[in-house]
């Protein structure tokens, strides 16, 4: 089996790694890396446990291979908190009870912190459309959508208002 | 000082801090020095003779170690291994195999993909040979047989109740009716899929066993019993359950995998992983339903319950490993009476082999309670249409009346307690019952299909007391530990294992409210039965109504013991003390008193002369009866006439499980019950082709719902303690899932009774509703 040499940054540190061709980005990860955060459900892309950010956006990483992250930024849900403190989406979920067993979770706020992002404003219906990709078998999903909605709330709140712009006498 | 944040509190979870970044635990985290790795081969027949099993080319891939046949387990005569229902189910198979997916020869490698690599070069030699995959089919006279070593596919006949009574009564009334339904195959399906690492370590004679398990002590046993011809020994034996990323009742049975694995590190003298794929995990573990059932209820014509008759076809598929106590082989199916009042009754099943994996009654709930469910819920609303009674009205003139509790059943239950018209009528206010039922009727004359269905369920949990509940003869208690330290914090452990309940959470709080430590000083430990206590584990709801009682009752005694040392500290007779919260005070002096924090301090400082010192208790708590929550749900659907979709437009669920330890979790609970009902009702289905092959073995093919399909759901509750439970809490976990089939598909026939539609079996997909339209002529085409 031949091997890659690969050069990412994973939560802000530079890694680098000789990969098989066809070791899973989330083995990578799981095995290589030791970040256990990233989980595993299905092997068809169906569950969204293993979503992390690659450049920014989710991606599910089962579905690819480690060397397609080569040169990638890379953000599992090990490079959420800052300096032990909670981030917004991680705090939602445990203001709204967001999450039960746990193993869904990190995918699941991957998703939606992918959708702030994006939307730092959205609609019921499309936070809903947003975790789609993402099973959870213990939520029902409604507080999920309530731990969503919390992060907006915080995320939008913690953005520094925008100074006026100068007027010219 | 912290907040004590005991019963009713919405205190936080303890255990999201780990989840939330990334630091569970769970069974594919763990790793160790010089693991292998074990993958599955498996079969693609659902019936087969096995001539040969060449493992040549896999043993010459680099990295492959060992194939594990069941010759290989033969040797140690763990090839086979005993059912729950003294049944016998293969590790390994050494001549057949008896259903599409099973278990053929374990691969050893030293890393997860090579020993995928060594699972494509095994290559077997398989004669096909006819199948069975109807009950109905197995039980005629030539059928194939499933198992060789039986006399047919008929397992066994079990009823309950009085057959004369009931047939008498059934003779004599008004209005008989009888429909047949459908309970199919569905799976858990918890994100998580099951796994192990087992650990021999062969100079101290030693087995860790990391499992997936909701009942890491009853495994020990298990393993003891089934490995004591090898010289294991149960206190060199160490089960931990790590966290557990869902079970919902999958997580009980002990599968192939894990045998294979502890016999391969004994073997080689290394730890060994294995965890499954989704598609083996969908394919060959446990199963729940399958059910084939006829309901039959007679009556007045004023709408009058009298009694019940059901009659039950139960497909176990090739052995019944199903995970119910001994005594039980239907599970608790006989609650079928459910809320209502009923003179006479008789249940009966029968249970038969088939084609198809093992197991039976895994899907969050307690023992075939989902099935009594949807059948009583069912027929009682196909009776009440029939009679032209508003089923609201019908379910209100039947119910048990709270003056009859405790109330015994006509199959044998003593239920606790209950409010049955409460619940319905607080349902029937938050959804706008009325104003629906007219909208309904405007809608029906525009041509609008739009349906209202109630579903009044009585659960039965906690099991249970030690006179009737056992398995493999281990009585059904459960237990707490809990060790005060000198500065008045705790360690509570327990014979449970929470899967995603929160326990953490919830059991101090049970212990902060009893004994007035805060619940924030409170650790709470399970699954490691090197330290816990013994316990037969979480499933059935049984957590809340057993270790949570124990929970109690063991910071009761530590109370007791406490109020000797706090007599001893104020020189006063213990009869003169009264607690209060965290306290203990002299009767007319509050500002005398010693609070749990002084006496923990003295426990270990200056005890009374005479007593033991240290402040702990252990209790393990044999319930004097199960718990029944129950409670009403009401679902609104619209049916799309041009696509046959069921849209759920509002679903109100009023539940009352007794006291409420934690609002928060108890309502994450129900939302998470909630779906699990809604999901058989209109989405999952295992099935299989009339070869044995299984449609449904992977998520793009057995749905479970997304965000986008569930309702937003909208919850209520009443409560009605239970009185035998010490903090009168009931279990919730389950009943949301219990109860919700029955709304959804009592209110798709609601919508469709008018066209002459009686009944439909679940899941009602679009095409199924779509075929119905068409067959009524009220489909909407182009």
């Amino acid at each position: 089996m031949s091997k890659h040499h690969i050069q990412l940054n994973v939560n802000g540190l530079p890694v680098e790694a000789e990969v098989e061709s066809r070791l899973l980005l989330v083995h990578f990860i799981r095995e290589v890396l030791n970040l256990t955060g990233t989980h595993i459900g299905c092997d068809t892309t169906s569950c969204g446990a293993c979503t992390v950010h690659l450049n920014g956006k989710a991606v599910k990483s089962c579905t690819m291979f480690a060397v397609q992250a080569d040169g990638g930024e890379l953000r599992t849900v090990e490079g959420l908190a800052q300096n032990g403190k909670l981030s917004p989406i991680q705090e939602g979920f445990r203001e709204e009870h967001g999450l039960q067993c746990g193993f869904c979770t990190p995918g699941m706020m991957m998703s939606a912190l992918a959708l702030l992002q994006e939307n730092p404003d959205p609609t019921e219906e499309e936070i809903r459309w947003a975790i789609s990709g993402n099973l959870c078998r213990c939520t029902g999903y409604v507080n999920i959508v309530k731990a969503v909605q919390y992060a907006a709330r915080t995320m939008k709140s913690s953005v520094p208002e925008q100074q006026p712009e100068a007027v010219s006498a | 000082m912290s907040e004590i944040q005991g019963l009713g509190h919405s205190r936080k979870r303890v255990e999201d801090m780990r989840f939330l970044q990334g630091r569970g635990n769970y069974i594919d985290d763990i790793k160790l020095p010089g693991m292998l790795y074990l993958d599955i081969v498996r079969s693609p027949y659902a019936h087969a003779r096995i001539k040969g099993i060449h493992t040549e080319k896999a043993l010459a891939i680099p990295g492959v170690l060992a194939v594990i046949t069941g010759e290989t387990l033969k040797q140690f005569n763990v090839h086979n291994m005993p059912t729950l229902m003294s049944d016998v189910q293969m590790v390994l198979p050494i001549e057949a195999v008896k259903y599409q997916f099973q278990e053929v020869a374990g691969v050893l490698a030293t890393d997860r993909y090579t020993a995928a690599d060594g699972v494509a070069a095994v290559v077997v030699d398989y004669e096909p040979l006819p199948v069975v995959m109807d009950p109905r089919k197995a039980l005629e006279p030539g059928a194939v047989r499933v198992r060789d070593d039986k006399e047919s596919n008929h397992i066994w006949h079990w009823e309950w109740g009085d057959r004369q009574a009931t047939d008498q009564a059934f003779a004599q009334q008004d209005v008989v009716v009888s429909q047949d339904i459908y309970i199919p195959r569905i799976h858990v399906s918890s994100i998580e899929t099951c796994g192990c690492v087992a650990k021999w370590d062969p100079l101290e004679g030693h087995l860790t066993l990391w499992m997936t398990t909701q009942a890491p002590h009853a495994i020990r046993t298990v393993v003891a019993l089934v490995t004591a011809h090898l010289g294991l020994s149960e206190e060199k034996i160490r089960v931990i359950s790590p966290d557990i990323g869902g079970g919902f009742g999958g997580k009980v049975p002990v599968y192939p995998g894990y045998v294979i694995a502890t016999a391969a590190s004994i073997v080689t003298g290394k730890p060994v992983k294995w965890i499954e794929d989704r598609t083996e995990n969908l394919a060959a573990d446990s199963f729940a339903r399958d059910y084939h059932i006829t309901a039959e209820l007679a009556g007045k014509k004023d709408g009058t319950l009298n009694a019940l008759r059901f009659k039950t076809i139960a497909d176990h598929g090739y052995t019944d490993a199903a995970a119910n106590p001994s005594k039980f082989p239907a599970g608790l199916f006989h609650i079928c009476t459910g809320s209502y009042d009923f003179k006479n009754a008789f249940v009966e099943v029968d249970g038969v082999y088939t084609n198809k994996p093992p197991g039976g009654i895994a899907y969050r709930c307690s023992f075939r309670v989902t099935e009594a469910v949807l059948a009583i819920e069912r027929i009682a609303d196909i009776m009440a249409h029939e009679l032209g009674i508003d089923p609201a009205d019908f379910r209100l003139k039947n119910f048990i009346r709270p003056e009859q509790f405790p109330y015994q059943s006509a199959l044998g239950w003593e239920y606790d307690s209950g409010n049955y018209a409460a619940a319905l009528r607080k349902a029937m206010d938050m959804i706008g019952y009325e104003s629906l039922r007219r909208e309904q009727a405007e809608k029906r004359a525009r041509g609008e299909l739009m349906g209202i269905g109630i579903s009044s369920f009585t659960e039965i949990v906690g099991a249970g007391p030690s006179k009737t509940f056992d398995i493999l003869g281990i009585k059904m208690f459960d237990s707490c530990e809990i060790r005060v330290h000198p500065t008045g914090k705790a360690i509570a452990r327990f014979g449970t294992k929470s899967q995603g309940q929160g326990h953490e959470t919830t059991y101090a709080q049970i212990i902060a409210e009893e004994l007035g430590i805060p619940a924030d000083h409170i650790k709470v430990e399970e699954g490691d039965t090197d330290t816990a206590p013994y316990g037969l584990g979480t499933y059935a709801s049984r957590s809340t109504p057993t270790a949570g009682a124990a929970a109690a009752v063991a910071s009761r005694k530590i109370r007791e013991k406490g109020k000797k040392i706090a007599a001893h500290l104020l020189e006063a007779s213990e009869d003169d003390l009264v607690w209060e919260r965290d306290r203990f005070y002299v009767r007319g002096s509050p500002d005398q008193f010693k609070t749990i924090q002084d006496i923990a301090f003295a426990a270990y400082t200056n005890h009374p002369p005479g007593m033991e010192a240290g402040l702990e208790a252990v209790d393990y708590y044999d319930p004097p009866n199960l718990t029944y929550p129950f409670g009403s749900y009401i679902c609104v659907v619209d049916i799309d006439r041009g696509t046959g979709e069921v849209k759920v437009r509002r679903f109100v669920a009023v539940d009352d499980c007794g006291v409420r330890i934690n609002p928060m979790i108890v309502e994450g609970q129900i939302h998470g019950g909630l779906t699990m009902g809604f999901a058989p009702a209109l989405m999952e289905e295992i099935s299989y082709d009339e070869n044995g092959n299984i449609h449904g073995a992977n998520f793009q093919d057995y749905l479970l719902p997304t965000a986008v399909e569930t309702p937003r759901w909208e919850t209520g509750e009443t409560v009605t303690p239970s009185p035998h439970h010490p903090i009168g809490a009931k279990g919730v976990g389950e009943s949301a899932t219990v109860g919700a089939p029955a709304a959804i598909v009592n209110a798709v026939v609601d919508a469709l009774w008018h066209l002459g539609v009686r009944h439909i079996d679940i899941p009602i997909t679009p095409p199924k509703v779509w075929h119905i339209l068409k067959e009524k002529g009220a489909a909407l085409e182009e």
